[in-house]
Parts: structure tokens; C-alpha cells; sequence
């Protein structure tokens, strides 16, 4: 069996995993939608007081509404994905039975977060996003390039924000417990994802400084692309080279956090 | 006896459950002190949001920064005391998923007591305590020509605020009854409403704010009332005796809540496991 039948059949499992739960599912894109609705409304007075505030205008800011809302569970903006329980299997010692497996460990998490991620995005992203565009005016491009980039940017964005919790999580190897870690991933995704407002549209010098943290690729650069704002190939580098570096941190931090592991009882 | 002793030993049975979650997490001080911290900042994460959109405009739907200030500062605090009193209700959908429900049936104790203080979670004062300094902020900055009514109603909007959430969580817990998996519907009213409430009125389509005002009155939580006391049009052209129904608001929501309970019980099956 090819190493990669392996992890696609990770990812198959994760995606399977939270298709099971269809009332949840539907419970959550009923809160998204709600969400969503709120925030429009607020942008939109945001808008109406300054137009082109960060160089978008009113049907861009409601196209990033929307389309913060589609990544709000697929990116995993304030956890809950593969990193909540590859903490509890750290806290438990049930990371040993993960290390012994003929496989990568930090690959096996990436295809279960990613199968993760393509559900939440299908299954929970689309409609209050497809509601948004029926409802409110937006910015959506015509040409099916402008989408098919967009969806190579939001591809990236799910390896980077694996790669921000994977890290999170290797930190229970030395905190033993997660819950502050947790609470320090909501804060951070929530702020410098760009959930409470666009990153363009910050002030100042911290405006400069949020849109070059690895955060920015999440939520800003899919949404940039989709609506034209950026090059794409430009934030295809940007996302990548954040990716590539967070992954290697975690590599690094990965053999550190194995080499100490010992595991209680027997 | 009667009505009022089921009231008593309710509180009672609330009380010791509550007392004892707080004991537990009093076990570990000092990640009890970094989670009340962590409960502060994320919730002031909607006001930071607020901070920014001001850092760029004066005025956001015709509203200045005291007075939205006011409006997300009473908001917060009433939703804060509501989430801490009976935020934890979420876990319900669990505990008739799993079967542990039942236990709560058949203690010597009301179940709504028992749901109510259910990993009750003295964290969630951080929540409280940057609504109170924001509503704090607001009334020494708002423009305000205070007199005694107006001064009344802000402890009023608090209180009766609170009441109003606390119904909303509990018709949400019944809902749970039925609709096990689905608990998350409960945050769109919950954690949506108080969002909601934090922006002036006049930034939402009519048709919304009716349904908030109408429907589910949590336009009684704050926007009205604040209307009176900031001097600004009411919502949906309200008459000016509105501002001072909230507490009555608050008794029906929760009589209506009490009802949603009761009946959700009533038709609760157990998962037999």
C-alpha cells in the first residue's frame, strides 16, 4: 500500500467523522447564517461612514462577511479541530499507540484535519455563503479562474492553520494540559484572522503589521484573491512560505517532544 | 408550601450544586485564575472590534463611541450574568445523549436547578467584569443630562437584561430536549442576541429590528430603554412609555420560558443506554 493511499484514507476517515453529525451540522449553519447576517449590517454602517475603507467597497466588505463566516469552522478560527484531541491524546499517553504506527505523525494529523476541514467547508461553509450572495450584494467574480485560484488559496490556508495548531498542540508535551494553549489559539484566530474585522481595514501601523503574520493567510488572502485585491501567485507564496515554515517549526518541535515522551503505566 | 417552598429548595439545590463546581475548580488556583483572564479577553474581543471601527470613523449608524459604549457595556453585563448563571445549559444536549440526564430526573431536587448549575463556572466573571468597565467607561464619557428616571433605568436594563438571557438560555435548554445534536441553534439567539444588542439599532434593516422588538424582545434588554436615556428616536417608533416595560418583558419572556420547560420535560425520552 503506497504511503499516500494512507493518508488520503485519513482524510476519507476525518471527513467521514464529522458528516455523521448532520443536526449539528445543520445547527451550524443556522448560527453562521445568523452571524452573518449581524456583521453585514455592521460593516455595512462601517462602510457607509467611510467608503473604500482598506480599498474595499460595501459589496466587498459583504463578500468578506461571508466569506469569513464558509472558513469560520473549515480553518478551525477558535479550535476544535485536530488539535483538541491530539492534546487529550498527549494528556492520556495514547500518543504512544500514534507513535509506534508505520506513519508520519504530523502527516497522519495534516490528512485528518484537512478531511475535517473539506467537510466543515461543504457541509457548513457553502450555504451561508450561498444565503449571503442571494440576500446581499457582493463582489463575486464571473471568471472561473478568479474561483478556481481562490480555492487553491483556501487549500493553503487549511495547511497553514493546521500548522498554527499543530504547534498549539506539541505544547501539551511540556504544559500537560491544554487549556490555556486553547484559550491563547481563540484569541489570536479570532483577532489576527481577521473575524472581527478585515485585516485591511486595521489602522495604522498594526494594519501593516496583522497583514504579515501567518494568520493573514487565512481569512484575507482567500478572500483577496477571490475578489481580485491581490496577485494570486503572490498570496499563493505568501501562504505557502508560512505553511512550509510552520510545518518545519513543528517538525522541529515534534522530535524534541518525542525524544522526552514517557509514557505512565503499562 | 406549595409554590413558593419549590421555589426555596430549588435556589437551595442550586446553590450546593454551584458551590460545589467552584470548590473543584478552585483545586487548580492558578489555572483558575488564567482561565478567568483568557474568559475576559476573548469576550472583549467584540469591543476591541468596536475600538477599531472607531479608530476609523466618528460615528457608526449616527451613534458616537460613548454611546454604543453604553449600549454594548449593558448588553454585556445582562448577558454576562444570564451566561453566568445558567451558560452552562449547553451541555444538556450531551447529557441526554449519553443517558446522564436520567440521574438528574430522578434526584430529590428540581431538574431546572440541577441543569442550571451544572458545571457552573465562576470563570464566566470575566465576562461580567469588562461589560461592567466598559458600561463603566460609557457613563462617565456618555453626554447625558442624567435625572432620576434615567439613573434608575440603568440598573433596571441590568437586571431585567439578565432575566430576559437567562429565559432565552432556558427555552434554548428545552429546545435541546428535542432537538439533541442541534444545541448550537441556542448560541444564534444567545451569543447572537447579545452581539446583536452592542450596535445601535439604527444599523440594522427595519425588518430585523422589528423581529428582535416584536418577536423576541430583546430590544427591551437595551435599545429601548437606552433610547430614553441617550435621548435618541426609539426603535420602530416605539411609544415613550416603552423605555420602562423591560422588567415586565422580563417576567412574560421568563413565565414563556418556564412553559417551554415545563412542556420539553414533560415529552423527554430517554435514550434507554
Amino acid at each position: 500500500m503506497g504511503s499516500g493511499r494512507l493518508y488520503l484514507a485519513v482524510a476519507v476517515g476525518g471527513f467521514r467523522r464529522y458528516a455523521t453529525y448532520r443536526a449539528a451540522t445543520a445547527a451550524g449553519v443556522f448560527t453562521n447564517t445568523v452571524f452573518g447576517v449581524i456583521l453585514v449590517y455592521t460593516y455595512l454602517a462601517l462602510w457607509d461612514e467611510k467608503p473604500h475603507l482598506g480599498g474595499y467597497d460595501q459589496a466587498q466588505a459583504v463578500t468578506y462577511v461571508w466569506l469569513g463566516q464558509c472558513l469560520y469552522a473549515t480553518l478551525a478560527i477558535q479550535g476544535g479541530g485536530a488539535e483538541k484531541d491530539l492534546m487529550e491524546r498527549i494528556r492520556t499517553g495514547e500518543i504512544a499507540v500514534d507513535l509506534y504506527r508505520p506513519a508520519d505523525l504530523q502527516l497522519w494529523w495534516l490528512a485528518g484535519d484537512m478531511g475535517r476541514a473539506l467537510f466543515q467547508m461543504l457541509g457548513r461553509g457553502v450555504v451561508p455563503f450561498v444565503f449571503g450572495a442571494l440576500f446581499f450584494p457582493m463582489a463575486l467574480p464571473t471568471a472561473p479562474t478568479a474561483w478556481a485560484a481562490c480555492l487553491v488559496a483556501l487549500l493553503l490556508a487549511m495547511v497553514v492553520s493546521f500548522a498554527i495548531r499543530y504547534l498549539a498542540a506539541l505544547s501539551v508535551f511540556w504544559l500537560m494540559d491544554g487549556m490555556g494553549v486553547n484559550q491563547a489559539l481563540m484569541i489570536t484566530g479570532i483577532f489576527f484572522s481577521g473575524m472581527v474585522l478585515p485585516l485591511n481595514a486595521f489602522p495604522g501601523v498594526f494594519g501593516d503589521i496583522v497583514l504579515v503574520l501567518p494568520w493573514a493567510a487565512q481569512i484575507q488572502m482567500p478572500a483577496d484573491v477571490l475578489m481580485g485585491e491581490t496577485d494570486p501567485l503572490g498570496a499563493f507564496a505568501f501562504q505557502a512560505a508560512w505553511a512550509v515554515v510552520l510545518l518545519a517549526a513543528g517538525r522541529l518541535l515534534q522530535s524534541a517532544a518525542t525524544r522526552r515522551v514517557v509514557v505512565q503505566g503499562g | 408550601m406549595g409554590e413558593r417552598y419549590a421555589l426555596a429548595e430549588g435556589l437551595r439545590a442550586y446553590g450546593l450544586i454551584a458551590g460545589m463546581w467552584v470548590r473543584s475548580s478552585m483545586t487548580y488556583r492558578a489555572s483558575f485564575v488564567i482561565t478567568v483572564f483568557g474568559n475576559l479577553v476573548v469576550t472583549a474581543l467584540d469591543f476591541v472590534a468596536i475600538l477599531l471601527m472607531f479608530a476609523q470613523v466618528d460615528s457608526l449608524g449616527g451613534w458616537s463611541l460613548p454611546e454604543v459604549a453604553f449600549l454594548y457595556g449593558l448588553s454585556a453585563t445582562a448577558f454576562g450574568i444570564a451566561d453566568l448563571v445558567l451558560g452552562s445549559m449547553d451541555v444538556l444536549g450531551g447529557r441526554i445523549r449519553d443517558g446522564s440526564f436520567d440521574t438528574l430526573l430522578v434526584r430529590p431536587a428540581p431538574v431546572l436547578a440541577q441543569v442550571g448549575a451544572d458545571h457552573f463556572a465562576l470563570r464566566r466573571l470575566g465576562r461580567i467584569t469588562q461589560g461592567v468597565a466598559v458600561l463603566g467607561y460609557a457613563l462617565v464619557t456618555v453626554d447625558v443630562d442624567w435625572s432620576a428616571p434615567k439613573v434608575l433605568l440603568v440598573p433596571v436594563m441590568v437586571v431585567s437584561g439578565a432575566a430576559i438571557f437567562s429565559a432565552l438560555f432556558v427555552a434554548g435548554a428545552a429546545f435541546q430536549i428535542f432537538a439533541q445534536d442541534a444545541a448550537e441553534v441556542q448560541n444564534a439567539f444567545t451569543y447572537g442576541g447579545t452581539t446583536l444588542l452592542q450596535y445601535p439599532p439604527t444599523v440594522f434593516g427595519k425588518d430585523l429590528v422589528r423581529g428582535v422588538t416584536f418577536m423576541l424582545p430583546l430590544a427591551f434588554v437595551n435599545w429601548v430603554p437606552a433610547a430614553h436615556v441617550l435621548g435618541r428616536p426609539y426603535p420602530v417608533d416605539l411609544p415613550e412609555w416603552t423605555a420602562f416595560v423591560s422588567p415586565l418583558v422580563a417576567v412574560a419572556c421568563c413565565a414563556l420560558a418556564g412553559l417551554a420547560w415545563r412542556t420539553g420535560l414533560r415529552s423527554y425520552r430517554s435514550t434507554g443506554s
